[in-house]
């Protein structure tokens, strides 16, 4: 094999990394708060891409239809987390099967309005040509889409450990009671977190509409791997997240391309292992 | 109504219910403004329960709850603690993840009260713990024991408390460092904060206390000034199982 497949996939991976990391950190960041998985967060991924195609086939800016379709998913997710998942509070099995009712609801309205066929997104124009260098031309989007997802490492980094809030989101994680005993108003802290979950999802699924196009399964397709990011890298840990991200799109691609019958192998082993020898993930303090 | 005449907190009727098991039987007691109680009693009496009561962690079933004559009874506990009771929890309880200076500030809050004082902020607890200020950027969970048990008192005095709960503060702690806790809870006394103490340690408990609350099978069993209750060794021997 010639080298430039080893550098074409590893770019691949990590532009896949950096998408699971826009849809991971806000599900591990709930995960580890609330203590519930947001089965709801690939559908959440999905809407963004179909709510992108839909606004972009009307002519959008790109990176404006990226920042208004999360904006739409983000307050969905603030409406899951306020009147539905904020009445059954304290009933974490309910919680996590009503976000799965709720995947299943997104799926269908999706196909409803968007039919079953595959919806490609088209990247911005300027970014569609390859980018030569030393005589390799490689995928420009992709790359930009890499440095988005680190620009939102970075952000993210930032709110979380060097603001009051940030710190209040880690007491939470660290002992929740005790975070409503000090007298942080932890319920608004849910909504802040679903809001910005559901947000980062949704511009995920833009971003990565040019790269997966949007199609009825996609949802499917996307909330096992943040599951595997997260119980690899710990809940509630963004560098478990970005770890978890990279890792995970590395499996992925290079699975797919190397051995296509055992790339669920290969992504599900290590989870496995994982789960049996660091319950609590590479980076987490929350035991699942 | 003027905070004057009204009790710091006052505890009527209380029941509690761990699921099915009934815990908290009718509890009564009030804490008058600048004094301490001493809420004793053998272990699984119910104090800590009682004290998870009256920070909102635990529901009662019946009964009230009063700070400074409002209802706080019920409420959830983030809003009991921003009304002013501040908790020193058993086992401590940090934020392990955090540092020692991010400990303190989740849970700043402003002082309240026509009266109030100077109130506490982050330097006035780092020089009545220095050991904290030393290691402001330690991360919690890598403190000693002794350690922990001050950033726990210090995040409860961040809450700018009206009423400090303390739930065994000695509790596991080296001879020297629990009579250290013992200064600082007599110097928080004199400064005029009223304080419930529960406490295994009845020698300190005693000592500090102004008051009184014995709790046997979440029943309250005696109540009194601290002072008799030390030299009646009949009540000691009986509720307190020392010898």
């Amino acid at each position: 094999m010639q080298w430039q497949f080893w550098i074409i996939q590893t770019l691949n991976s990590v532009a896949f990394g950096g998408l699971l990391f826009l849809l991971s950190s806000g599900f591990s960041l709930i995960f580890g708060l609330m203590r519930i998985p947001n089965l709801a967060h690939g559908a959440f991924f999905m809407l963004g891409a179909y709510f992108g195609y839909s606004l972009l086939a009307r002519g959008g800016n790109f990176w404006l239809v990226a920042l208004v379709a999360g904006l739409g998913v983000g307050l969905l997710g603030i409406a899951l987390e306020r009147f539905v998942l904020r009445q059954i509070s304290g009933n974490e099995q309910g919680q996590v099967l009503v976000t799965l009712g709720v995947s299943f609801i997104i799926a269908d309205i999706c196909l409803l309005a968007w039919t079953g066929d595959p919806m490609p997104l088209p990247a911005p124009q300027a970014l569609r040509r390859p980018l030569i260098i030393a005589g390799y031309a490689f995928p420009t989007y992709r790359l930009v889409v890499l440095v988005i997802a680190l620009v939102a490492a970075v952000g993210l980094y930032f709110l979380m450990e060097r603001t009051r809030i940030g710190a209040m989101i880690r007491a939470g994680v660290d002992d929740m009671e005790m975070a409503r005993g000090v007298g942080i108003p932890v319920s608004r802290l849910f909504t802040l977190v679903f809001l910005l979950g559901s947000t980062l999802a949704g511009i995920g699924g833009v971003l990565g509409g040019p790269i997966l196009n949007a199609y009825p399964g996609l949802d499917a397709d996307m909330l096992p791997l943040a599951l595997i990011v997260v119980i690899l890298g710990g809940a509630g840990s963004l560098l478990g997240a970005f770890v978890g991200s990279f890792a995970v799109g590395f499996l992925y691609n290079f699975g797919i391309a190397l051995a296509p019958d055992l790339a669920y192998f290969v992504l599900f082993l290590p989870m496995v292992l994982v789960l049996v020898f660091l319950p609590q993930g590479l980076f987490g303090r929350v035991q699942l | 109504m003027t905070n004057f005449a009204t009790d710091a907190l006052d505890i009527a009727g209380i029941d509690a219910f761990y699921g099915d098991s009934h815990v908290l039987h009718g509890v009564s007691f009030t804490l008058r403004p600048g004094r301490l109680l001493g809420l004793l009693g053998r272990n699984g009496a119910g104090k800590t329960t009682c004290m998870n009561t009256i920070m909102g962690f635990l529901k009662p079933k019946q009964g009230s709850i009063s700070l400074f004559g409002e209802q706080v009874g019920g409420l959830a506990p983030d809003t009991i603690a921003r009304k002013g009771i501040c908790l020193v929890p058993q086992g401590r309880r940090m934020f392990r993840s955090l540092t020692v200076r991010e400990n303190l500030m989740v849970a700043a809050q402003r002082a309240r009260g026509p009266s109030g004082g100077p109130g506490w902020t982050m330097d006035r607890v780092f020089d009545l713990f220095p050991r904290l200020k030393e290691r402001h950027a330690q991360v919690a969970g890598s403190l000693s024991g002794g350690e922990q048990q001050m950033l726990a008192i210090g995040r409860a005095l961040m809450g700018n408390p009206r009423v400090l709960l303390m739930d065994e503060p000695s509790e596991g702690l080296a001879p020297q460092i629990v009579a250290e806790v013992g200064r600082i809870i007599a110097q928080l006394k004199a400064e005029g904060q009223s304080i419930v103490l529960v406490e295994q340690n009845i020698k300190l408990a005693l000592e500090l206390a102004d008051d009184v609350a014995i709790i046997n099978t979440g029943v309250v069993v005696h109540k009194g000034d601290a002072k008799a209750i030390k030299l009646d060794d009949a009540i000691v021997s009986q509720h307190l199982g020392v010898f």
